[in-house]
């Protein structure tokens, strides 16, 4: 075939990988001008403030790192997943169960001390994200049952299941007959680490959990499994690697991790049970865990990244008006660039002329 | 429950089911050929705000329904560009184009909101549309009801039975070995997004210019996702898809009617939860009855595809 | 020569600065715009919920020109990013900041409490501080009129209630219409169908087919968008709207709306906060204090009938009307307030039972 193609590189270049995103970043800046200036905004103004300033104050730091620390914390869990070609599209709902779990604990130990609270609400939010998961696993590994299907069903579910129980049983006795559980007690929420900030106890988890989760793909041998699994399905298959063994450990994985920030949503920023828990975090999560290219490390980047966007949209939108509609476009716009610009360093372009007999091209 | 209360009741189920229907079957064109668009909400969105715009303009239904299926497809092709040529990854440019259509229809329809519109004007068959119950249900519908059901025989047709079907599959079946047969396999996937946008396009239309004729931003409120998940449901076959959208439709629209006779009460939230649970119920069933190998998904689903040198 | 230039460049510096030091001087002298921030739940866009209240924030910016300037941010998600959104509105200088949600209220007092030279105000909710006042209206005396109207003009005795989520503001609603209803027709029936989001316009559709398609001829709702008067409209039957004036949608068929006017509550507040009276409060205003109008009766409200409603809307602002009088059975028939009292502000903003004629 004559002409431009683009064609895989046998190795990914390290210096555009890096690079691209700086790249990406610089063409959604260009756009984001042109944006900004077709809707009648300083345009500079709007991007300093969607990108500068969520920096420039120790408590606006924390914030994007707030938000960024249940992302990545669910990235990670569902990227490892996706490695294995494990669709966990339902992490939203596995976020509301583990909050479900967490809070119940939190309103069956209401009125009592003692530091054992926080640690079982942990685990009970732990336990709540499995439970979750292990349906659509279950139905995978047992049945072949689709399990984007499934996972993203059980997330309506969840949702309808935690306003059952905020709207009825769990519902404040003292609070008027609002929607919403009683506020949670002093020892059974995240305080702040750092004065000034509401930088809870989540955000080094994140880390932590992102480093372990970066160790177990590359040094353990199910790490590796998963790897195999979702590069090489019949070599997996011919090595013995159990297909079934790694869909549970990638459901329960994202499933756990995504129940642990639901947890620490409720017991840190919010500290109550209320019918409508994140944002959409679980499909954000999604989004975080590609454009980290499903590693670790990465997705610690694209979830400030991302967390940014959403810090610095509300920002710019305070400071010089900037419609929320156009901070969604201009999100759509980031990721766009950033999903493109990532074609240089994985693909490249050649040209390729006459294709001669014989002797190679 | 009375004839007439079941036939009004069929009525608004065919209102909840089209435009999902729409989108689901642009969506398994889409699919079929290996690709995964998950940026269903964001084309239904701007198809809605565009075909109510043009209507607004230019008082033409069909020249709305045509931009809105023109506006599906410009976002298809951003999507496009990027998953078949650039080859990123397919399920984060569908979520990035749900996000970027969001924000783009509010955006376009600002200046939309708070306008009234004609309703998509329906049929009226002398004689025929006035029957007792059969008549308005069968002959009493808007142009894109008869549309969806029209393209879900089109599209069933089209992938069981004809060559370029066959073609469409192969490309997603078996990319490698299609490309070696000679197809070009980009060039099916291309139009297959587009296709999937354009009639995404008119799903979101339907919402803005026949459910409920405004521009509210925001307005398709989830369908979009629903769509996708009809598409599984229906195991990637346009009859099942039409069977599951009006069974998805028809179990909301159950609830609504259920609760609006006064007569049984069952706690809402519980009911809500139905169409969903049912799913998955119906899925499992399926999945452990003898046909399984016959309701996977295309093989190719999802990935980047590059001409082999 | 090289000096003469220097010197005059100098002069001409110093005398820049001079100048520029003496305008920063008096326009700190000249006083600041109050800068008032809000913080919506859903884009203004909604026609509805939000969109009243940025119309009073509009109205706030025409009544002061320059001295606010104001600052509002859409569809703020109920949560963390809730109080990010405050924070940030508090250290960017906001003296006086509208939370225009129930769901925003743990957030607004715990950045009032960072912020305590700050005003908060915060709509629909029922806690206060020092800096923080608490805001609402009393939609039910709206849905009295409505009651009493629907009560009057309905041949099947069916009123449809298209509902969003079971809190009490809603129950309370739903309730008013109920008993206004029966007192002028005593086997109405209000039918209440649950949407479980406020904003779903394509589902208030349907819904309110569902209960057109059963037996209502008049549609009321408490939902943000026009979609189950627009549908009224196309069935032929009456209804109202609720939140603004919704007869672009549906002109025959509009019987009245109940309107949020926040604008002269917001103008009242942001006066007391320039001229340094404010205090905090929990206020809760109706007819009276005009936080609610009826909108123009439609053509189908006959003339005797709009006396009776305007009669209704006098007695509320005079007192002697209130739209829970005993006595009230609730749905199982109990006794529940007697003959004669009225239900107290308290038990009202608690409610979660039913009255007789509701079937929800």
């Amino acid at each position: 075939m004559i002409g431009w193609r683009i064609e895989r590189r046998y190795e990914v270049s390290r210096a555009l990988l890096y690079s691209t995103p700086v790249l990406a970043v610089a063409l959604t800046l260009a756009a984001g001008i042109g944006l900004f200036g077709g809707l009648g905004i300083d345009a500079w103004a709007a991007l300093y403030h969607c990108f500068i300033e969520p920096f420039e104050t120790l408590s606006s730091i924390g914030e994007v790192l707030i938000k960024a620390a249940p992302l990545i914390m669910m990235a990670v869990g569902l990227g490892i997943g996706f490695r294995a070609n494990v669709w966990n599209i339902g992490a939203e709902g596995q976020l509301t169960l583990g909050a479900v779990a967490s809070g119940g604990v939190a309103l069956l130990f209401w009125g009592h001390e003692g530091s054992f609270i926080l640690p079982l609400m942990m685990l009970a939010g732990i336990a709540g994200g499995m439970l979750w998961a292990a349906i659509p696993a279950f139905l995978k590994a047992r049945l072949d049952v689709n399990e984007i299907l499934t996972s993203l069903m059980l997330t309506y579910v969840a949702g309808l299941l935690l306003g059952t129980l905020v709207y009825g049983p769990w519902k404040d006795p003292e609070g008027m007959n609002f929607p919403q559980s009683r506020m949670f007690s002093a020892w059974e929420t995240v305080d702040p680490l750092l004065a000034g900030t509401r930088i809870h106890i989540g955000v080094p988890l994140a880390l932590v959990v992102a480093l372990a989760a970066a160790l177990l793909i590359e040094r353990t041998l199910i790490g590796f499994e998963i790897k195999v699994a979702g590069l090489a399905p019949s070599a997996a298959r011919y090595a013995g690697f159990r297909r079934d063994r790694v869909v549970w450990l990638a459901f329960l994985l994202s499933g756990g991790l995504a129940g642990l920030a639901g947890m620490l949503e409720v017991a840190g920023p919010i500290g109550q049970l209320v019918p409508v828990i994140t944002p959409g975090y679980g499909f954000t999560a999604i989004i975080v865990a590609f454009l980290g290219r499903l590693n670790p490390i990465g997705i610690i980047a694209a979830g400030v990244l991302l967390a940014l966007s959403y810090v610095g949209g509300e920002n710019a939108q305070i400071a010089v008006g900037l419609p929320r509609a156009a901070t969604g476009m201009f999100q759509g716009l980031l990721l766009f660039f950033l999903l493109a610009t990532d074609c240089l360093a994985r693909y490249r372009i050649r040209w390729v002329g006459r294709v001669c007999d014989g002797d190679g091209t | 429950m009375s004839i007439e209360l079941l036939g009004a009741m069929l009525l608004t189920v065919i209102g909840a089911a089209t435009p999902l229907l729409c989108a689901a079957l642009g969506e398994v064109v889409t699919e079929r050929s290996g690709v995964l668009n998950l940026g269903v909400e964001g084309m239904m969105l701007a198809g809605a705000v565009s075909g109510f715009a043009t209507v607004v303009a230019s008082g033409s239904h069909l020249l709305g329904l045509l931009t809105a299926a023109a506006a599906g497809a410009a976002l298809a092709l951003v999507f496009a560009v990027l998953t078949l040529t650039l080859m990123a990854n397919q399920v984060a440019t569908g979520l990035a184009l749900t996000i970027f259509g969001v924000g783009l229809s509010a955006l376009a329809g600002a200046g939309f909101v708070g306008m009234p519109v004609a309703a998509l004007p329906r049929l009226a068959v002398p004689g025929l549309s006035d029957l007792p119950g059969l008549g308005p249900l069968l002959f009493g519908q808007d142009m894109l009801v008869y549309l969806s059901l029209a393209m879900t025989v089109a599209v069933a047709y089209f992938l069981a039975r004809s060559r370029a079907g066959l073609i469409l599959r192969a490309c997603g079946e078996s990319d490698v070995a299609a490309h070696a047969i000679g197809y070009h396999v980009i060039r099916v996937r291309y139009v297959a997004v587009l296709f999937g946008g354009a009639m995404s396009g008119l799903g979101g239309a339907y919402l803005s210019l026949a459910a409920t004729p405004m521009w509210i931003e925001n307005m398709t409120a989830g369908r979009g996702w629903i769509a996708l998940v009809l598409v599984a449901f229906g195991s990637w076959r346009a009859w099942r898809i039409c069977a599951g959208a009006y069974l998805f439709g028809g179990m909301t629209i159950l609830q609504l009617y259920v609760q609006g006779s006064g007569r049984l009460y069952v706690p809402s939230q519980i009911m809500s939860m139905l169409p969903y649970l049912a799913t998955i119920a119906l899925l499992t069933m399926i999945a452990s009855g003898p046909w399984r190998s016959r309701f996977d998904a295309p093989a190719c689903l999802g990935k980047p595809f590059s001409p082999p040198a | 020569m090289l000096c003469n230039m220097n010197r005059r460049r100098f002069l001409q510096a110093t005398a820049a600065t001079g100048l520029a030091a003496l305008q920063g001087i008096v326009s700190a002298w000249a006083a600041e715009p109050l800068k008032i921030g809000f913080v919506y739940v859903g884009p203004i866009g909604d026609y509805g919920w939000t969109h009243g209240h940025d119309l009073g924030r509009k109205a706030v910016e025409a009544h002061f020109g320059n001295k606010v300037k104001t600052t509002y941010v859409e569809s703020v998600a109920e949560g963390p990013d809730a109080e990010r959104v405050m924070r940030q509105l508090a250290q960017q200088g906001h003296g006086l900041i509208f939370t225009t949600s129930f769901g925003y209220m743990e957030q607004t007092l715990r950045v009032a409490r960072q912020f305590p030279k700050l005003k908060f105000e915060h709509a629909t909710g029922y806690k206060t501080a020092a800096n923080v006042s608490a805001y609402n209206a009393r939609f039910y005396e709206g849905r009295a009129v409505v009651g009493h109207i629907a009560g009057k003009l309905t041949r099947t005795g069916k009123i449809g209630y298209v509902a969003s989520v079971p809190i009490p503001e809603v129950v309370m609603g739903i309730n008013a219409t109920a008993l206004a209803a029966r007192k002028v027709r005593p086997d109405a029936e209000v039918r209440v169908v649950w949407v479980h989001t406020w904003f779903d316009p394509a589902r208030e559709a349907d819904a309110a087919r569902a209960l057109i398609d059963q037996g209502v001829d008049i549609m009321t709702q408490h939902t943000d968008s026009p979609a189950p008067l627009q549908v009224a409209e196309s069935r032929g039957i009456l209804g109202f709207g609720v939140a603004s004036d919704m007869k672009t949608y549906a002109p025959r068929a509009q019987l009245s709306a109940i309107l949020d006017l926040w604008g002269d509550y917001y103008i009242g507040r942001v006066q007391a906060v320039l001229d340094g009276t404010w205090k905090s409060q929990s206020i809760w205003y109706g007819f009276k204090d005009k936080m609610l109008a009826m909108a123009p009766y439609g053509e189908a409200v006959p003339e005797a009938l709009r006396q009776e409603a305007d009669a209704i809307v006098a007695g509320t602002i005079n007192g002697s009307y209130h739209a829970f009088t005993g006595p009230i059975k609730n749905h199982k028939g109990e006794i529940v307030v007697q003959d004669g009292a009225h239900m107290s502000d308290e038990d009202l903003l608690k409610m979660n039972w039913y009255v007789e004629g509701v079937t929800a």
